[in-house]
């Protein structure tokens, strides 16, 4: 039999349309299409970001994200970097992981100085929209639920619902949110790093996971293949525009939910285009961390997250995990 | 010879807005008629979509329409449901407490480790603190009034009706689900309704159904409310049956045997590597469950999805065939059925009649007695015919019952015993 069922005709021809926008030339190419280009992930940490106190500092926490987006995108002025993830009349999501309350989810503080920047660039907040998986993700992890037109909206999945149509490839077949496929032009996808103990680690491509309505049916196998397919599912792979990971705080064992005796400040963001390339990174971060407490590998403990090799196998291409390839820059 | 025409042909569902009926397994033959009322079935009150679908049909509940779509069929929807509604949620009957608030789930095989607020694989049983929750406690996403030869159940009392319900969620991912709208979905994320235990029995009285059927879905992740509802129906003299994967632990099947009184398994294939690749779950667990149910006295039938090039090939009907003659009987019926495209194997054709032929022949030749044909209206493979003469005892069109001849469980040519349950 074959194991991975072939993309269906509609996934198909919308791959047939992606590569001809990618052979007309059209902008926003992800770094990886690029076959000579390095996937560059921009590490950026300020020790001093939370002060003397526990709380993050606003003024720090945008300029380390000026600092990011800047590097990332080698230009001069952040302004200018922010326009080249997002035009003026693009509606821009901003996915955040709020599974596991404010401990340790996507941090409120960033997505605000993000969607100042956003406006900055020219992007209303009536056109950004925070979402996440359910409302009441969102709201433990200290979001306001708002629907207003005229301002930034946040809301779960659960508002606009699932397309009723399955999409799929590989392994998985899903529905998606509305948000993504109907309201959403661009995504920023803004996940947390740490571990994650079924999927090994959860960053920049299990994030994602938050745009179906099945994630319960793809942890088995330590998320491998079914992370990296759900990333292949076309409205994700082509409106995902950046990934910022919020590593102001990070958690190394525990996960998903937040063991704060296992989380540490790590003051920083990891950022990049290539989601696989952000994820090898990150979970190399969450290993030296467990190997300064005396921790075991996720490899040694079966918890190794290999589908990050899938995503850039060749069947994936949604990146790189060849350390080669990989352009840090520490910021 | 007494004939009995029973029933009229197929039954009826009821369905405020559905798309797509709800089919059994393997079924895909369409329903007639509607004979329950839309009314009677006590839409919750939170579900406005619902309910304004419901009062704006009322023809579908006044008049005998032509086939209704299965009832909440529309599923991936709208987010109409509130998040919260403590009505559905009971602490799971089956589970153990870990460190750090994670919870082990020790109802089906999977035993899935859950970390709190997260969802098992079924998506319907919730870490909540530590403690373990089901979420779908009568809490129904669909509900028809089917006969019971659609299940299929043929020798558990032929022609009568069987008040068929489910809630969304599966411990199972069958790339062939043809419900994968409810059974591969979360609560929230489908209509439903609240149909707590005693209307459920009630529910299945007033419409003459003697029995109610857990079903569409898989009823093992419903497990609580399932029992609850057994319960209540015998109180009201109301069978229970249940049409499911087998995918359940030992334990819970041990006191579900007690609860209800027959169960129809579908026993997707003979090979572990089908049930990893295709069913996304292990053969082996099932099999013990078989075992076990015929240890404990529990009215069995089998169906096997004959699914082309997956598991169609003569060695695993002979292999399947001589597991169930050895282990479970040679009187357990088993049912080759047809499969249709379906959800993730779309690129597959309809399973050749000859394949079916094929099967059967090879499960007679192996010497189990009741070997049916399904999804092939009009085969004289769905009649029962008494091992001994040879005669038709129980002739059937489809879902439909045409004659019946048997007394007291026996042949009424040769008084041969048919194994069942018949009164």
């Amino acid at each position: 039999m074959r194991q991975r069922l072939e993309p269906n005709r509609r996934e198909f021809l919308k791959k047939c349309a992606a590569g001809a926008m990618l052979a007309g030339g059209t902008r926003r190419l992800p770094a990886f299409f690029s076959a000579r280009e390095k996937a560059k992930v921009v590490n950026a940490r300020d020790p001093l970001l939370r002060g003397t106190g526990s709380s993050l500092d606003s003024g720090r926490l945008l300029k380390m994200l000026d600092r990011s987006v800047q590097a990332l995108y080698a230009t001069d002025s952040p302004l200018e970097a922010w326009k080249k993830v997002a035009r003026p009349g693009e509606v821009v999501g901003l996915k955040v992981n709020g599974l596991a309350g404010r401990g340790i989810s996507t941090n409120v503080l960033l997505v605000e100085v993000l969607c100042s920047r956003l406006q900055d660039a020219g992007i209303p907040q009536k056109d950004i929209i925070i979402w996440d998986r359910l409302n009441a993700d969102l709201e433990r992890a200290g979001f306001r639920i708002a629907t207003h037109h005229d301002r930034v909206q946040c809301f779960g999945n659960d508002t606009l619902g699932y397309e009723e149509e399955l999409a799929t490839y590989g392994s998985v077949g899903s529905c998606l949110a509305k948000t993504l496929t109907q309201v959403c032009d661009a995504v920023i996808n803004l996940p947390v790093l740490k571990d994650h103990g079924i999927a090994g680690v959860t960053m920049a491509l299990k994030n994602l996971f938050g745009a179906i309505h099945n994630p319960n049916k793809y942890h088995l196998n330590v998320g491998d293949p079914y992370v990296a397919d759900v990333n292949m599912l076309p409205p994700i792979r082509q409106k995902v525009r950046l990934h910022i990971c919020d590593a102001t705080t990070a958690q190394y064992e525990g996960g998903p939910s937040y063991m704060p005796q296992w989380t540490w400040p790590y003051n920083g963001l990891l950022m990049s285009r290539d989601p696989v390339a952000l994820d090898y990174i990150g979970w190399q971060i969450l290993e030296q961390k467990r190997t300064e407490k005396g921790m075991k590998s996720l490899r040694a403990i079966g918890r190794a997250p290999d589908y990050i090799a899938t995503a850039a196998d060749p069947n994936h291409r949604l990146g790189t995990n060849d350390p080669s390839q990989i352009e840090q820059a520490e910021v | 010879m007494s004939k009995t025409a029973h029933r009229r042909k197929g039954e009826a569902s009821f369905s405020p807005g559905g798309l797509r009926r709800k089919q059994e397994a393997n079924d895909a033959l369409p329903c007639d008629s509607v004979i329950a009322s839309l009314s009677s079935l006590g839409i919750s009150e939170h579900d406005r979509r619902t309910f304004l679908k419901l009062a704006g049909a009322p023809c579908l509940a006044a008049c005998v329409s032509s086939c209704v779509a299965g009832w909440p069929s529309l599923a991936l929807g709208a987010g109409s449901e509130p998040a919260e509604d403590s009505r559905f949620i009971v602490e799971a009957q089956f589970y153990e407490k870990l460190p750090y608030k994670k919870t082990r789930c020790k109802l089906c095989p999977r035993e899935c480790v859950i970390d709190d607020q997260e969802r098992g694989y079924c998506g319907v049983r919730e870490n909540r603190g530590g403690s373990y929750y089901t979420l779908v406690h009568s809490r129904v996403c669909a509900a028809h009034i089917d006969p019971i030869e659609k299940k299929p159940l043929f020798h558990f009392f032929p022609g009568s009706l069987a008040f068929s319900v489910a809630t969304a969620g599966c411990n199972v991912n069958c790339k062939f689900c043809q419900n994968w709208d409810i059974s591969q979905s979360r609560p929230e994320q489908v209509r439903n309704a609240y149909l707590p235990p005693k209307e459920l029995a009630s529910l299945a009285q007033q419409n003459r159904c003697p029995a109610i059927a857990y079903t569409y879905s898989e009823p093992v992740v419903f497990y609580e409310y399932m029992r609850d509802a057994a319960e209540a129906g015998h109180a009201l003299g109301i069978k229970s049956v249940v049409v499911s994967g087998g995918f359940i632990q030992q334990d819970p099947l041990k006191k579900l045997c007690q609860s209800v009184d027959a169960i129809k398994v579908d026993l997707k294939a003979f090979s572990e590597k089908y049930y990893k690749e295709v069913v996304n779950g292990e053969l082996k667990p099932v099999l013990d469950a078989l075992v076990t149910m015929r240890k404990q006295g529990m009215w069995t039938e089998l169906v096997y999805l004959v699914v082309p090039t997956l598991n169609d090939s003569e060695a695993e009907f002979r292999a399947l065939a001589q597991w169930v003659k050895a282990n479970m009987g040679a009187e357990v019926p088993l049912h080759f059925s047809r499969f249709y495209p379906q959800y993730l194997l779309k690129n597959l054709p309809p399973t050749p009649l000859e394949t079916l032929e094929r099967a059967k022949a090879i499960a007679d030749a192996e010497g189990l007695h009741y070997v049916y044909l399904g999804n092939t209206p009009g085969n004289a493979a769905e009649n029962t015919y008494c091992p001994k003469c040879r005669r038709i005892v129980i002739e059937r069109i489809g879902f439909t019952v045409k004659e019946m001849h048997l007394r007291k469980g026996k042949c009424e040519y040769c008084q041969q015993a048919i194994a069942g349950v018949w009164q």
